[in-house]
């Protein structure tokens, strides 16, 4: 476990009863039927020290660490759906920091290391699993290009190596590594440390543990306007009243632009639908994570057994989670190239996400010109790995108000000084 | 899948075409005159309507011509397709025009030309 990360009071000191394997057993002999609310329901109070705008997991996540780290537990995270039902449900779980620039590197393997652990901080099985992920080049120029980026990321101390299509082909049996397809493997990148976890189990564990500080959840509650008061915030209109508070952080993805709107905010994003699919369950066949930005997609096999598809954005912005057909076309053409025997296997479902795509690829946390009011958003196409680091460098700049050395490259004014973090390459997926 | 009608080439499907993003922003030609802010708003900052949006297409494997479009963001529906440099006929697109927050920039004040300027301040 990493040091030097201050990770707050862990383990549910708020006292609510621990999952355990003698938990499952005593509440196997009630047949399962006597289980405890992982969270409260609670009404909203007229008044709290702070309200975050998203129960996905990067609002979650921030709230446990507004309350476990630096104390403020008079707080509310309002939902206007069900925890996770956006983007944190919607996307294919993968999980690595080896992105480029030192700004990158610092936000995502803060963020690592913090999964690394997560499940005893929170007392939920997150089911994180660092089986490694595995990126192809089907090019020299690609593999000159994929080297070059492994010795910076190296540089900032992040794991990565290069492999040959031999070491490749050992490692994930079911790859075709043919020199006549179309895009060849010419070689790859593996991190490691990189992996997958379940999606779900995130949101859910952050809820539990932030409900046990005392957070209030309140699902169900649609934020309809923003209270300013002399060019500070003061609270927000939802569609269950009035809820006052001097601090408020906007963590939406998709819909940030709507709620930016309703305080005069203007962002520089694009919220366009990113698609996924699952294919029926099989036998344990693929123990990595597999990526591939030429031929553009990446697979994955869930505990369940569910081969995990995802590709690109699509190319039109969108609010209707949900995307257009030539995107998942292109998707399963890609990977059975790759994995022919994928060609004989059903796809059950598919869905879109409304992701918040930034100009340079990279996020925003930042300050904005309304005191009190923040902004979590730009994540894009690739924020669930990072929905730790995002919420504790998130809870930082919200509890002291000024942001930290992590987020403060991310802040909205890169976009006129011109400091921007083009992290393209590393995104792995096209914007 | 969208079925666009190019105004050129009629009907086709969306794969033949290429989303350009949101439409009638104008480069701001007195570029001296304006901030590193307003210039940012010219540069990255997008409307990001959910809703009717003015947004810019092209035939990119067919004829290669740009043309506008109003289209809504939440059910795809398009709305009205429409020539490059002119204007939203429809309702729905003459209130989204006018309803985007970029009409009131210092970016797009110092994009008109010096005599359509002195003429909208008329």
């Amino acid at each position: 476990m990493a040091q030097g990360i201050d990770r707050g009071r862990t383990g549910l000191p708020g006292g609510k009863p621990k999952y355990s394997i003698f938990s499952l057993a005593r509440n196997a002999a009630s047949y399962h039927q006597d289980w405890q609310r992982a969270w409260r329901a609670p009404e909203p109070k007229k008044e709290y020290d702070a309200i975050i705008i998203g129960g996905g997991g990067h609002g979650l996540a921030t709230a446990y660490y507004l309350a476990s780290v630096h104390g403020m537990t008079n707080i509310a995270v309002v939902e206007k759906s069900w925890l996770g039902g956006g983007n944190t449900g919607r996307n294919t779980t993968i999980i690595r920091s080896n992105y480029m620039w030192d700004e990158s590197a610092a936000i995502y393997d803060h963020a690592l290391k913090l999964w690394e652990g997560l499940t005893q901080d929170l007392n939920f099985n997150l089911m994180f699993s660092q089986r490694g992920v595995l990126t192809i080049a089907h090019s020299w120029g690609e593999l000159r290009e994929m080297s070059r980026r492994v010795h910076a990321i190296r540089l900032n101390g992040i794991d990565s190596d290069v492999l040959t299509p031999e070491e490749i082909k050992a490692k994930v049996p079911l790859i075709n590594i043919d020199q006549s397809i179309r895009y060849p493997v010419m070689g790859g990148f593996l991190q490691k440390r990189g992996g997958t976890a379940r999606h779900d189990a995130v949101a859910w564990g952050y809820a539990r543990a932030a409900d046990d500080l005392g957070v209030d959840i309140i699902q169900n509650c649609e934020v309809t306007g923003m209270i300013r008061k002399g060019g500070a915030i003061a609270g927000v209109e939802t569609t269950r009243g009035t809820i006052k508070a001097k601090k408020v952080g906007v963590v939406v993805a998709g819909h940030c632009s709507v709620l930016g709107e309703m305080a005069d905010i203007r962002l520089p994003i694009a919220s366009r639908p990113l698609q996924a699919l699952v294919s029926e369950p099989i036998k344990p066949e693929l123990d990595t994570v597999i990526m591939s930005n030429a031929v553009h997609m990446y697979i994955s096999q869930s505990d369940k057994g569910e081969m995990v598809l995802g590709a690109g954005v699509d190319k039109y912005n969108s609010y209707a989670q949900r995307g257009s057909f030539p995107v998942p076309e292109h998707m399963i053409a890609a990977a059975v190239e790759l994995f022919p025997i994928l060609s004989r296997l059903r796809m059950l479902r598919h869905w879109g996400g409304i992701v918040d795509t930034c100009p340079d690829a990279s996020p925003i946390i930042s300050k904005t010109d309304v005191k009190g009011l923040y902004f979590n958003c730009g994540w894009g196409t690739g924020g669930f790995k990072a929905t730790p680091g995002s919420g504790h460098v998130f809870a930082d700049l919200i509890a002291n108000d000024r942001p930290n050395k992590i987020a403060a490259p991310y802040a909205l004014d890169r976009f006129q000084t011109g400091l921007l973090i083009d992290e393209h390459g590393a995104a792995g997926v096209a914007h | 899948m969208l079925n666009i009608s190019c105004p050129f080439c009629g009907e086709r499907e969306e794969l033949e075409f290429t989303c350009g993003g949101e439409a009638h922003i104008a480069r701001p030609l007195a570029e001296n005159q304006i901030t590193d802010a307003e210039f940012a708003d010219y540069l990255f900052l997008r409307d990001n309507t959910k809703g009717v949006f003015l947004e810019r297409w092209r035939h990119a494997a067919g004829c290669r011509r740009w043309f506008n479009m109003v289209r809504d963001t939440v059910s795809h529906e398009i709305i009205e397709i429409y020539p490059m440099g002119e204007l939203p006929k429809s309702k729905q697109g003459k209130a989204a025009y006018e309803a985007c927050w970029r009409r009131n920039t210092a970016a797009e004040a110092a994009a008109m030309p010096k005599k359509s300027r002195a003429k909208k301040g008329k």
